[in-house]
């Protein structure tokens, strides 16, 4: 036997502690596991059920974006944006458009700006929503919060296709416009759905956001605090729930955000109550501006009747374009020779970089805790590999 | 008159009706035959049945789950040979098809015996608690003084199959999930025996017919006495089936095969026709605990109405059942999982409080039993409060800390 074990008093106290605490188990979740969002792995190290240690593992789905990127012509790009946030083509669209009109001075006809207002915000419904059911997939709801949300995600996605003809890949923003003009009846269906929507969030809302066990599993778990957010450069709603008031719609007030009314909700613990919880009131703030931009929808052209899209070739330079994604800020980097193809093409994805603060978050929880906790990040692992 | 008497007579005929059918069948044979064949074909007879329940039991769960998430579940299966679908009514035989000529994987680290025994093992128990419940007035299988201690002591047994399960996979999920396993078991059989005291008590017989005998009878006229609709006997049922949801790891206590967190817990690296033996043997356990839940609390075979007492016992108990299990169904559509240590807590700080203080208000029920009168309406009383006061202190300190929030906006 062990001679520790037999001193009297605190000695024998640690030991058996010790003995019980001694070893830990390495578990390694993904890159197939049902609820890593994709083949993202993480090596847990735990400790019983606790988490002492987790390693991000993720690059399974590179595929040399960002190369690919300056071999291409800018227009040739636009596709490939779509399959970054694949949940998200046309916030990815919109902030590449808004890079390469940067670079080339491109002026955006004012009909073009209500519609890249109204997608951008359609494309915040639609990810938010995923990004509930989903949560309260991980959460343990067998399905049904996510097979609502999706319903509704149908909706929206068949917009998308009768605009631009896919559902999910776009490629529908153009340099200097916008390369459909929608119909009237296509702007009536998407009143028709906007008028619907907030029915829908009370809906969902009614029957998860006051659940007991939602609540008890959500609140005080993976708290993310306001100095860690900023210093990681955590973007979008999850730095919006640690209560720091940071949106580019307003700061950087891009398009024709300035002409709408809307509120920016903020959270105060930075758990993953607060994050879902900022994403829902998002949504409903999202409802407001689409009401408001589908009123004042003008007429007019939907693309600038000057905009160069064969030959195009931006002078020599540089330009960094963002705007507010659903996940944070995404932003284009582009460095131009004056050739046809960029010279450097850089991606800021929001999702990656709001990933690197999962350890953070994870420690002291328990398994069950770090997959809401990856849920509630909201990634993409198209957008995260790239 | 002649429509009662009609009533009564076709009544008792389907009462007696499957006794008659065996002593058909069996009458012929000698005597200490008779006894022998008679216990083989009740055996057959309740695995038929309640193998096809399971059948159709996985079936309805599907499309009552597929109803509730806005989608028809399956329903593409046709008969064989008349090619009509039918609303997938063949699903469940070609779930079966496919579990048996599936390849059955055995990993290589595992233990080999025990991986097998595990799903057999779990299979056995299940069946065994099945044995004792009352189907109906003629309907015991088994029938001796013990019984309840039997149905639990073979329905705590099955926990150990899981565990089995989860230590021969050599999986490291698995192992998580047979701790959990483990834990669970610990913590919720002891609610689940407490809740059952009471109706023991007030039977004064641990014999299940003895206990649906003691719930006969109406007061008032109307009311039936069954004991779910007492203060402690609701209180007390409420307590049994959370506590059942959890031996029975259904959702929202699902977490030894927890899906978004342990893959398929101790299930993950069992295939085939194992996997399948597992699926029954988790729907059996189901029934056998839906089944206890109505014997205890809900009459078991008593009729709900005096005129409704034509029907055959064993159609009501079918009915409190099916109505129990697709509660089941219900509750797993709807809620999200708990925590391990809210699971733990849940067991340890409300419902074990509970379930003692519970004991106390039974007791009181069955001493006050003479209370007439204006008495009554005390006696009510005073249980209810019993009941009700606990439940919201005890329920108020668990929910404490977690609270709606209200959420501030930038400009």
């Amino acid at each position: 036997m062990n001679p520790e074990l037999l001193t009297p008093g605190g000695a024998n106290v640690r030991a058996v502690h010790d003995a019980f605490h001694g070893d830990l188990l390495e578990v390694s979740m993904g890159p197939h596991h049902p609820s890593t969002h994709g083949v993202f792995r993480m090596i847990v190290t735990l400790d019983g059920e606790r988490i002492v240690k987790l390693k991000p593992v993720f690059g399974y789905l590179h595929r040399n974006h960002e190369k690919l990127g300056e071999t291409v012509s800018y227009l040739g790009s636009m596709p490939y944006t779509d399959r970054l946030d694949y949940l998200s083509a046309m916030t990815n669209n919109w902030a590449y458009a808004i890079a390469v009109e940067k670079l080339a001075g491109q002026p955006v006809p004012e009909r073009a700006e209500y519609v890249r207002v109204i997608l951008a915000e359609l494309t915040r419904l639609l990810n938010h929503t995923c990004l509930a059911g989903f949560l309260m997939q991980d959460c343990g709801c067998s399905g049904t919060p996510l097979m609502y949300a999706f319903r509704e995600r149908e909706k929206i996605l068949d917009l998308f296709e009768s605009l631009s003809g896919s559902r999910m890949m776009c490629n529908y923003q153009r340099f200097g416009g916008c390369r459909v003009d929608p119909t009237p009846a296509w702007v009536d269906a998407t009143r028709t759905l906007v008028g619907n929507y907030g029915a829908f969030l009370d809906e969902f809302e009614a029957l998860l956001t006051g659940n007991e066990i939602i609540m008890a599993r959500t609140q005080g778990v993976g708290v993310l605090s306001a100095a860690l957010a900023i210093n990681a450069g955590v973007t979008g709603p999850m730095l919006r729930a640690t209560g720091v008031a940071s949106d580019l719609r307003k700061s950087d007030a891009y398009g024709v955000y300035p002409r709408f009314q809307f509120r920016v909700p903020l959270g105060a613990h930075g758990d993953v109550y607060d994050r879902y919880m900022v994403r829902v009131l998002e949504m409903r703030e999202s409802i407001r501006i689409l009401e408001q931009a589908l009123a004042g929808l003008p007429g007019g052209p939907i693309m600038d009747p000057k905009a160069k899209l064969r030959g195009f070739r931006p002078k020599a330079g540089e330009a960094y374009g963002r705007i507010e994604g659903p996940k944070g800020e995404i932003g284009f980097y582009l460095v131009s020779d004056g050739g046809p193809n960029p010279l450097r093409y850089r991606v800021r994805p929001p999702s990656f970089i709001n990933l690197t603060v999962l350890e953070d978050m994870c420690l002291g929880q328990t398994v069950a805790d770090a997959v809401i906790i990856l849920g509630s990040v909201d990634i993409v692992l198209g957008e995260v590999d790239r | 008159m002649n429509a009662a008497l009609l009533f009564a007579t076709t009544g008792s005929v389907l009462e007696t009706l499957p006794v008659t059918l065996r002593d058909l069948v069996t009458g012929w044979l000698p005597e200490p035959l008779r006894w022998l064949v008679n216990s083989l074909v009740g055996v057959g007879t309740l695995l038929a049945v309640i193998g096809l329940l399971f059948a159709y039991l996985t079936l309805a769960e599907r499309k009552i789950l597929g109803r509730i998430q806005n989608r028809p579940g399956p329903n593409r299966t046709p008969i064989p040979f008349i090619n009509l679908r039918f609303f997938g009514l063949a699903q469940p035989f070609a779930d079966g098809v496919k579990a048996i000529t599936k390849e059955d994987v055995v990993p290589d680290g595992a233990d080999k015996v025990l991986h097998f025994l595990a799903p057999v093992a779990l299979l056995a128990f299940s069946i065994m608690t099945l044995g004792v419940i009352p189907y109906g007035r003629h309907l015991v299988l088994l029938e001796f003084d013990a019984a309840v201690l039997y149905f639990f002591a073979a329905g705590a047994a099955t926990e150990l199959a899981v565990f089995m399960a989860g230590w021969a996979s050599r999986n490291k999920y698995s192992l998580l999930a047979a701790m959990r396993a483990l834990a669970q078991l610990i913590s919720y059989e002891l609610p689940l025996l407490l809740s059952v005291v009471p109706a023991v008590m007030l039977a004064g017989s641990l014999a299940l017919p003895a206990i649906v005998e003691a719930q006969g009878g109406w007061s008032y006229g109307f009311l039936p006495q069954w004991h779910v609709f007492t203060p402690w006997g609701f209180a007390g049922f409420i307590i049994f089936f959370i506590s059942a949801l959890a031996e029975s790891n259904r959702s929202p206590f699902d977490l030894p095969e927890a899906e978004s967190e342990l893959i398929a817990g101790h299930l993950t690296e069992y295939s085939g026709f194992k996997y399948a033996l597992f699926f029954m043997a988790e729907y059996f356990g189901m029934c056998a605990l839906s089944g206890m839940g109505v014997t205890l609390f809900l009459g078991g075979w008593q009729a709900p109405l005096p005129f409704l007492e034509f029907i055959p016992s064993y159609v009501w108990f079918g009915v409190k059942l099916l109505s129990l299990l697709l509660v089941f169904i219900w509750i797993r559509a709807t809620f999200p999982r708990l925590r391990m240590d809210q699971l733990t807590r849940f067991a340890w700080k409300f419902l074990v409080p509970l379930a003692l203080i519970n004991l106390g208000t039974a007791a009181f029920w069955s001493l006050t039993a003479g209370w007439s009168g204006p008495l009554q309406f005390v006696r009510w009383a005073v249980a209810l409060a019993l009941v009700l006061v606990p439940f919201t202190l005890l329920g108020r300190r668990l929910s404490a800390g977690v609270a709606p929030r209200t959420y501030r906006y930038a400009t």
